[in-house]
């Protein structure tokens, strides 16, 4: 079950768009310091019910502290956090309806399988045979039912992950916070780790809340994700937004590889934005506007795989200059296997260069394009963003 | 080259170790001596075992310190597992190294301060001295050990493990008897063992804080040696040494066991995958 296919069934879930929609959790104005250290600075978020959120950020950039005060084990210095309407200030950990999964899975090691899922339901006081039933059906979910007796150190790492899931779904929270679920886990299971906590968050439909650094895992499993940076939120939208059209360069830069051209304004309209590439000797249109003034200096963002490459320089007539497009020499080639990166020199060797990244749809012995290959780079009118912090 | 080990680590082995057991080998060897001269080997007999359960006043004073070693090492093994608790887990606080620092202190400090200090205590206070004051000395000096112990085995506890109980709907002292009791319990009864081990043959400090009526074992075989060895104190430290012994063999077979398994448990995880 592919949630992120393109296509209309991504779209039927957009709660954020609707002016009227009620946050299911919200963080007003909320600061968290540790000393001199602010680790959240003036946050404000709105997160959405049933839906799949995700905080990205590197180490220390405050989302794990955000986590941490939703599930009640540090306490906002300033500011409000509501989850369901209701002010969490003041409520402990014990009484809120967030279940967390840790990091290190924080699995009990003196209890079985069944002993770590049912902890949570005793302590509601649940009846004998109702937590019995709940076990199997959580152990049914993560797939464990053979397990159900082990204890944490007889299991697998993966095994032991979905342990921690379950006992962390087994009360069916309102919310489910991830902290950096997958971490531990290999490359092939985290994987299809990512696309059984999706199938997951669908069959339940509880709102789910992740903090992770891996920017590919956010990018699979939310439906919006948080770019979060020194404590602040630097963006928040879809994954397919956050990709296309970063708000800034650090978003830009942090996710996934992209070239940022220099550029001074030449003229603005309405129907888009001319620039002048400042090292690459071209002049850059879009159909994108800016608030920009004519001669300000601002980034033009374009993805590695927007930029076509091909064999031989272009010639231009005496007077004009190209538009969109670039010669270059390619100085290095990285190849990935599923596509090959090309970095080339372009400028005249003032030291800039930009990537591409071509799909290796032939062998590699086909592959057209060598090393100091004289060649043209271009990309589209829409295949860029303009970014001016 | 040559294999076994060499003449030198041999002699080593054999001076270390009769300097540490010969002593014992012979209280062990003369308790089962039929002469009452104790350093005249007058021939085989357990008669001297006999003996010593027909003398009362043995068996009373070695009841007392029973008595006491059980009651002083469960005082200390709750206070101890207090004081390693708030030391490891209060995070910084002003004088916080000075309070570890004091905790510990009583290791080193020689026992006979300890005993003077503690009878100037029951002076002070005008408390009757007897078998709670022994009681009470003997918690004192042996919870800081019981800390030490607890203590070494809270440094490398997952925090997050106690965090995942309260998320989980648990208040933090139903917590701390599901959750980390259980989890340091091993440490916590090898403090109870030690703090029990100190108080049965602890001499000086139940010297200083003993009044009439509680006699300790020790202080009974100390105020009879006075009086010249009889084999029958060597039956006593025979049984003491024994009880000991059996004691430290089945507690490293239990944890050497347990290891096993548990690595045999792991092994067999990783390998079905």
């Amino acid at each position: 079950m592919a949630k992120k296919a393109i296509g209309p069934v991504r779209r039927t879930f957009t709660p954020w768009e609707d002016s009227s929609a009620k946050p299911f959790i919200e963080f007003r104005n909320v600061t968290k310091r540790f000393g001199d250290f602010t680790a959240v600075d003036n946050l404000s978020l709105k997160i959405y019910e049933r839906e799949f959120f995700a905080l990205l950020g590197g180490s220390g950039c405050g989302k794990t502290t955000m986590m941490r005060m939703l599930a009640g084990f540090e306490s906002p210095t300033e500011g409000q956090i509501l989850l369901d309407g209701q002010d969490m200030a003041g409520v402990p950990p014990y009484k809120r309806p967030a279940n967390m999964m840790f990091q290190s899975y924080a699995l009990f090691p003196h209890m079985s399988v069944e002993g770590n899922i049912a902890f949570g339901l005793k302590q509601d006081g649940m009846a004998k045979a109702d937590i019995a039933a709940r076990v199997a059906e959580m152990l049914r979910l993560v797939k464990l039912e053979p397990f159900a007796k082990r204890k944490p150190h007889q299991l697998s790492g993966g095994q032991r992950q979905r342990v921690a899931l379950a006992r962390a779904l087994a009360k069916r929270p309102k919310v489910l916070l991830l902290d950096e679920p997958l971490g531990a886990l290999d490359r092939k299971l985290r994987e299809e780790t990512q696309f059984e906590l999706m199938n997951i968050q669908e069959e339940l439909k509880t709102t789910f809340l992740i903090v992770t650094h891996d920017q590919e895992e956010a990018m699979t499993v939310a439906d919006r994700i948080a770019v979060m940076d020194a404590g602040k939120i630097m963006q928040v939208a879809t994954p397919a937004e956050i990709y296309e059209t970063p708000n800034s360069r650090f978003v830009a830069d942090f996710i996934g590889d992209i070239n940022l051209m220099e550029a001074r304004v030449v003229s603005t309209s309405e129907d888009g934005t001319v620039m002048q590439a400042v090292a690459l000797g071209c002049q850059i249109e879009t159909s994108q506007t800016t608030t920009a003034a004519v001669g300000d200096t601002v980034w033009y963002a374009v993805r590695p795989e927007k930029i076509r490459i091909e064999l031989g320089e272009t010639e231009h007539a005496e007077g004009t200059t190209a538009v969109n497009q670039t010669n270059g020499e390619i100085w290095d080639i990285a190849y990935m296997g599923d596509v090959s990166i090309f970095h080339s020199h372009v400028g005249n060797g003032n030291g800039v260069s930009i990537r591409s990244t071509v799909a290796n749809v032939t062998r590699l012995v086909e592959r057209p394009l060598t090393w100091d290959d004289k060649v043209t780079l271009s990309w589209g009118r829409d295949a860029g963003v303009i970014l001016t912090n | 080259m040559r294999n076994g080990p060499s003449w030198f680590n041999v002699t080593s082995l054999v001076l270390g170790f009769s300097f540490l057991y010969l002593p014992i080998v012979l209280l062990v060897v003369f308790s089962f001596n039929e002469s009452r001269l104790v350093t005249v080997w007058g021939g085989f007999s357990t008669k001297w075992y006999g003996e010593l359960f027909r003398n009362t006043q043995l068996l009373d004073a070695a009841k007392v310190t029973l008595e006491v070693a059980f009651l002083s090492a469960s005082c200390a093994t709750v206070l101890g597992t207090m004081a390693a608790l708030v030391l490891n887990r209060s995070g910084r606080f002003p004088g916080r190294s000075m309070f570890s620092g004091m905790i510990f202190a009583p290791l080193v400090m020689p026992e006979v301060i300890l005993g003077l200090s503690l009878l100037l205590l029951f002076v002070a206070i005008d408390q009757s001295r007897g078998f709670w004051t022994i009681m009470i000395a003997h918690t004192t000096f042996a919870m800081c050990y019981v800390a030490v112990v607890v203590q070494s085995r809270l440094v490398g506890f997952d925090r997050s493990i106690e965090e995942a109980a309260e998320d989980l709907g648990s208040p933090p002292l139903k917590t701390f008897f599901l959750i980390t009791l259980p989890l340091i319990f091993p440490a916590v009864v090898a403090g109870w063992m030690l703090a029990f081990t100190l108080s049965l043959d602890d001499l000086v400090i139940a010297s200083f804080t003993t009044g009439p009526g509680a006699t300790t074992l020790p202080m009974k075989i100390y105020s009879q040696v006075r009086l010249g060895v009889t084999p029958e104190i060597n039956a006593v430290c025979t049984i003491l040494v024994g009880l000991v012994t059996v004691g430290v063999i089945a507690a490293s077979i239990t944890t050497k066991r347990r290891e096993q398994q548990r690595q045999r448990d792991e092994r067999a995880a990783i390998a079905q995958g």
